[in-house]
């Protein structure tokens, strides 16, 4: 269980990007945060792997507080949570395998991974999960080769082989063509109920975000204003959730066009 | 009819009248000054022709008899050159980490900073001179000089790339829990890898040639043949080394551009 209190961040001496924000994520949920450019999800999923540095507030994960770690107690809590990201963030010059296997960097010693040593049983996983995703032809090619959705599907592998509590996506599909993008969306959810793992999507759009979530959140400005099941999200929420931002507009003719 | 004016001329370089004039007067003083104290003594020039053509006279045509020196001196500059290059190498990479302002921490940075600007304030030959007067003749004093020299450059440059790296790659590797070494060898050294193996390889044609010149001063190599024939009259042995030397580069020069373009 995820549960964020009174979180704040706050750049520099401006306004907070994130506003004593709370929030619970329980059991094995897929969940998605949708909001305008700058509401404020990114900075949120930042703080639970704490590649932001929360001002204030607490976040707990299956009972650790993470708010407060430091050094080798920081890295144990970030192999427990795995991280999708917009760009995917590959190394581009090393094969399908060795991406996979730097998921499990924060397991072995430094000189196994110099030496590309991996477990037997990290090898096996690694191909499993690559035959789940159907990319285990890859894995010897290097990953600047593949396309977009391969590389995505590079990223949740890596991310999968940290045995993570929990998965954070950030907009993993915004980089990729609409029929990737539901795709992935697709394979995230099913990972999730396959794995037992829940999920927090940030994600700008909001039709994938209602077909392949359990529960959205709408950020606006710092301040989660939208906490239900994709069901309640009526015209009105996301008239709410998006005012006041040319991303309004866009979100509104996606929504109409349906 | 518009009263504009129809006359424009550009604004002048110095805006300022008085500065202008000042730095103009200034300037023509100052050269008029240099020529009229610098020492040229025109007796001596028109005997330097007489001298250099004396020279030139001995050096044709060169000599190739005591090739055996030659060829002893050459071996003698490529393994200062190779050694030099892995030396310098192998140091200017923790050095460029160092001095990286995107993966140090600010007081390391300037440590890797200074590193580098103390390794780049000198000219090979005045390095070489003190190495000379610190471990004596030789080779050895050659090696020192140029690992000092390729780490004011391998490591500057490294340190370049490193700061213009996809920090991305490193996020991931973070947000997975990764310990610092490991981020650098899974995310950081992939990336600069083309870079690292380019700039080796210049180095190692940029130290052949700086070998050369360091071994006039006495650190050893094909440069200390090269005085020493110049130092016993023996234009023709020296303008056989020279000739050799230019040959040597030209084809250093175009296997390592040939490896960079192909490696880059």
């Amino acid at each position: 269980m995820l549960k964020i209190t009174d979180l704040v961040k706050r750049y520099g001496g401006g306004d907070p990007v994130l506003k004593n924000l709370d929030l619970t994520i329980e059991g094995e949920s897929v969940v998605s945060i949708i909001g305008s450019s700058g509401a404020g999800k990114s900075t949120l999923l930042r703080c639970i792997n704490r590649l932001v540095e929360p001002t204030s507030g607490s976040i707990v994960l299956n009972g650790t507080e993470l708010t407060a770690l430091r050094g080798a107690k920081l890295r144990e809590a970030r192999r427990k949570i795995g991280m999708v990201f917009q760009g995917f963030n590959l190394v581009d010059r090393l094969t399908v395998m060795e991406n996979v296997q730097s998921g499990r960097l924060g397991y072995i010693s430094t000189w196994s991974a110099i030496m590309r040593r991996y477990p037997k049983e990290d090898i096996r996983r690694a191909y499993e999960l690559m035959e789940r995703v159907g990319i285990a032809h890859y894995a010897n090619t290097r990953a600047d080769q593949l396309s977009g959705g391969e590389r995505q599907r590079v990223g949740v592998v890596r991310a999968l082989m940290q045995q993570p509590d929990i998965l954070l996506a950030d907009e993993p599909t915004a980089s990729l063509d609409p029929k990737t993008s539901e795709q992935i969306m697709g394979l995230l959810r099913d990972l999730a109920g396959e794995l037992k793992l829940p999920v927090i999507i940030n994600i700008h759009n909001v039709t994938e975000a209602k077909e392949y979530t359990d529960r959205i959140v709408g950020m606006r400005y710092g301040r989660i204003i939208f906490d239900d099941t994709p069901a309640q999200l009526d015209q009105d929420a996301m008239d709410r959730i998006y005012s006041g931002s040319p991303h309004a507009d866009r979100a509104e003719q996606t929504v109409a066009a349906q | 009819m518009s009263d504009h004016p129809d006359t424009w001329s550009r604004p002048p370089f110095i805006a300022n009248p008085w500065l202008r004039w000042a730095t103009y007067i200034g300037l023509a003083v100052y050269v008029v000054w240099v020529l009229a104290t610098i020492p040229i003594d025109w007796g001596r020039v028109v005997e330097g022709v007489e001298r250099a053509g004396r020279i030139f006279g001995g050096a044709f045509p060169p000599s190739f008899e005591r090739s055996g020196l030659l060829i002893d001196g050459f071996l003698e500059s490529i393994k200062i050159a190779v050694l030099a290059t892995a030396g310098g190498v192998a140091l200017s990479i923790p050095i460029a980490f160092m001095a990286a302002r995107n993966v140090a921490p600010m007081p390391v940075f300037y440590l890797g900073r200074a590193f580098i600007i103390v390794a780049r304030s000198f000219h090979p030959v005045i390095v070489a001179i003190i190495f000379v007067k610190a471990v004596g003749f030789g080779p050895f004093a050659g090696v020192l000089t140029l690992v000092v020299y390729s780490i004011g450059f391998v490591a500057k440059m490294l340190a370049e790339r490193i700061e213009e790296i996809d920090m991305g790659q490193v996020e991931a590797m973070r947000a997975s829990g990764a310990p610092f070494l490991s981020t650098l060898f899974y995310a950081v050294f992939p990336q600069i890898m083309p870079r690292q193996i380019g700039l080796t390889i210049y180095q190692l044609d940029s130290n052949l040639r700086a070998s050369a010149v360091v071994g006039i001063v006495g650190a050893g190599g094909i440069g200390a043949t090269l005085a020493n024939a110049f130092g016993r009259y023996d234009y023709d042995f020296a303008l056989a080394i020279t000739i050799v030397i230019v040959a040597v580069i030209l084809v250093s020069e175009g296997v390592s551009g040939y490896i960079r373009k192909r490696v880059g």
